[in-house]
């Protein structure tokens, strides 16, 4: 299976402040309810891009039409924690997202973005601050992520981006969604499988 | 060399190792529910590929069931396509299922011990986060996404880094009213919800040693919450009794043997861990959070925290937390008024928190005005509930007493806060929105505490209000 290599992600940006969001703010779990991914984009961080009481748009940054477009997302600490659903990046995907920064990632969330060919890297809080306040202050600016030098270009300015090592490995080198490795390992499973008592048919 | 437990099934699980360095783990026990399968079972489709052994996969319905109205087809038609997806892969693919008339469905996490499959020294891996429930009988168990089901569905392995160990030993008997519950809030309150990020929690300690198996899975079921995607007891004799006769388990002469192989996965005395953290059980007492994380926890009798007097980091989500809650920096939590009191999911709806609560809930009454349910967190917890009467104390107490299945643990099914109720929850998670209404709002405690907040409609100390001491 030829995989894109993930190398770099370009596009503008918009930052969602706030640590610990978590993925039932990225996609609540009524929307769940379905047997395909297909459609989930348009309900990504619904619950906080539409007021509840009135049913009217909210302030959220995915709202604000000078970020509309936007194919990198910005946020805090902890960002994906708590449940492990996949309709979290998968919303996020559908919604038009390429990459992520953050201060830090849950782990599940960042291991089932990896899987998407989603880098998602991490900046120090000042760098997020900085780069937040660029795009604050010109929306349009272009924003580069260099995933294979683990940097952050925003107006001419660069931002250590780091990507623990098997992620990078993965997404530059087009091996993101790692069934085609896993299938190749099957004779071998059935060895390893082998020694275990318990998994042997009853 | 000294091994960690984790170490150990690591070594007797490992495939190989591939060429991005994760390894290729061997996941000896799959289990699947209706939410984050169906994706997976239609990416296999996709790919033209199989499940490789069936026999090593267990599926249930957990978190869309209705817990009242429980007839098929369901009210909600996207809720019975769920389902009805789930019994055909299952039938398609050779997976044993324990489907709604089984007698043995409910939450997978409780499930997968009341049926024996969950074991020490195997791995285990489950569409969901709490899969880290299962630590608690020495198994190494992941929750993963939905391309990770497909894997392992099509695999029997997946792609993962060995995560490092971090010992919490908690040492000591725990006060009258204090409970696992309360121990896992106050770990997640003091290492924060990302201070297990690359960890497996290893829980060890006299506190430990003397918990039940089901208190184990308290603990371990949240761990998660803290940030650690793993979390572990070393098995011991009270992992096998536990285990002992339950279908899954072995049989006659195969018994003596896996508790010898069991007993041979514990941690070696003097392994080396990554870090250490030792706490007292008599510092911990009853816990409530007040807040939308599960870190934003406080002891009963604390404050509601001032923003301004935490660390810089957690002042922003502080006072997001407190616009939301509509809590009163520097005020009492206890003497808030609850709306709805809930009893039930994967950390706290086992048959030993249904017993706790009964039998001091005995001759009391639900405050009226408070919706309480309860909600047993599988048939068979069901089943022996109602056969030793604790079914018609709920029931004489005001509880409604309903169905196995996640209830109101999330917004997936017919269970749901109605506008900004609050909502006293035996669960795991008060995220804004998690019950179901965006502005409803969770505040995580014991079972006991729930019951406390039921009888008196608001956030009590549950040794007051049923005097214990
Ligand atoms: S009870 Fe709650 S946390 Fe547990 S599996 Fe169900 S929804 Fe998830």
């Amino acid at each position: 299976m030829a995989l894109e290599k993930i190398t770099q992600v370009a596009g503008t940006a918009v930052y969602v402040p706030g640590d610990d969001i978590d993925t039932d703010r990225i996609i609540p779990a009524r929307f769940m309810k379905c047997v395909t991914f297909d459609g989930l984009g348009e309900f990504a961080f619904i619950d906080v891009r539409v007021d509840p009481s009135t049913g009217e748009k909210t302030s959220h940054p995915l709202n604000d039409p000078r970020f509309a477009g936007a194919s990198i997302l910005l946020s805090g600490s902890n960002f994906g924690c708590g449940s492990s659903r996949e309709h979290a990046p998968q919303a996020l995907y559908r919604y038009g997202f390429r990459a992520v920064l953050a201060e830090s990632f849950a782990e599940i969330f960042f291991g089932n973005s990896t899987t998407l060919g989603i880098p998602c890297m991490v900046l120090s809080p000042a760098d997020i601050q900085a780069v937040a306040a660029l795009v604050e202050a010109n929306p349009r600016a272009e924003v580069t992520v260099d995933v294979t030098e683990g940097k952050v270009t925003v107006a001419d300015m660069d931002f250590p981006a780091a990507l623990p090592g098997h992620a990078r490995e993965v997404l530059i080198g087009g091996k993101w969604d790692a069934i085609a490795d896993l299938l190749e390992g099957v004779p071998s499973v059935k060895d390893t499988a082998g020694k275990l008592p318990y998994m042997q048919a009853a | 060399m000294k091994e960690t437990l984790l170490d150990k099934v690591w070594r007797a699980h490992r495939v190989r190792e591939l060429a991005n360095g994760q390894t290729q783990l061997l996941i000896g026990t799959h289990l699947i529910h209706e939410v984050t399968s169906p994706q997976a079972f239609g990416m296999l489709r996709d790919l033209g590929l199989k499940v490789l052994m069936p026999h090593r996969t267990f599926a249930t319905v957990d978190h869309i069931v209705p817990t009242d109205e429980r007839e098929e087809p369901f009210s909600d038609p996207l809720a019975d396509e769920m389902v009805r997806a789930l019994r055909r892969n299952c039938a398609e693919s050779g997976v044993t299922f324990f489907d709604l008339p089984s007698g043995r469905q409910g939450i997978v996490h409780i499930v997968g011990p009341e049926q024996g499959i969950t074991q020490p020294g195997t791995t285990i891996a489950c569409g969901d986060s709490h899969t880290s429930t299962h630590g608690a009988f020495g198994a190494i168990a992941f929750g993963i996404g939905t391309s990770q089901v497909r894997d392992v569905l099509a695999t029997q392995t997946m792609a993962i880094g060995k995560p490092k160990v971090r010992r919490i030993e908690v040492n000591g008997s725990l006060r009258p009213g204090v409970y696992a519950k309360d121990v896992i809030l106050h770990i997640i309150r003091r290492l924060g919800v990302n201070g297990g990020l690359g960890y497996a929690y290893e829980y060890a300690g006299t506190t430990f040693d003397g918990f039940t198996q089901e208190e184990r899975m308290t603990v371990c079921n949240m761990s998660i919450e803290g940030g650690a995607r793993v979390g572990y007891v070393n098995p011991d004799e009270t992992t096998f009794a536990y285990l002992e006769g339950r279908p899954y388990a072995p049989k006659a002469a195969e018994w003596d043997a896996a508790v010898a192989r069991w007993r041979s996965f514990a941690s070696d005395p003097g392994a080396k861990y990554d870090d250490l953290i030792v706490y007292r059980a008599e510092d911990i007492a009853p816990t409530v959070t007040w807040g939308i994380n599960p870190g934003q926890a406080i002891f009963i009798d604390e404050l509601v925290p001032r923003p301004e007097e935490l660390p810089e980091k957690d002042r922003a989500t502080a006072v997001e937390a407190l616009a939301h809650m509509h809590l009163r920096a520097g005020a009492p939590i206890k003497g808030t008024k609850v709306d709805v009191a809930f009893l039930g999911s994967c950390t706290n709806g086992r048959l030993s928190d249904l017993q706790e609560v009964a039998t001091h809930l005995k001759g009391r009454r639900v405050r009226s005005g408070v919706k309480a349910i309860v909600v047993p967190g599988s048939q068979g917890v069901a089943a022996i509930a109602e056969s030793l009467g604790l079914a018609e104390v709920f029931r004489d107490a005001g509880f409604e007493w309903r169905g196995a299945g996640c209830s109101m643990c999330l917004g997936m099914n017919p269970d749901k806060l109605v506008g900004e109720q609050l909502c006293a929850s035996s669960s795991n998670r008060n995220f804004k929105g998690r019950q179901g209404s965006p502005t409803g709002r969770t505040v995580l405690m014991s079972p006991l505490m729930v019951a406390a907040a039921a009888v008196t409609g608001e956030i009590a100390d549950a040794r007051e209000v049923f005097g214990l001491s």
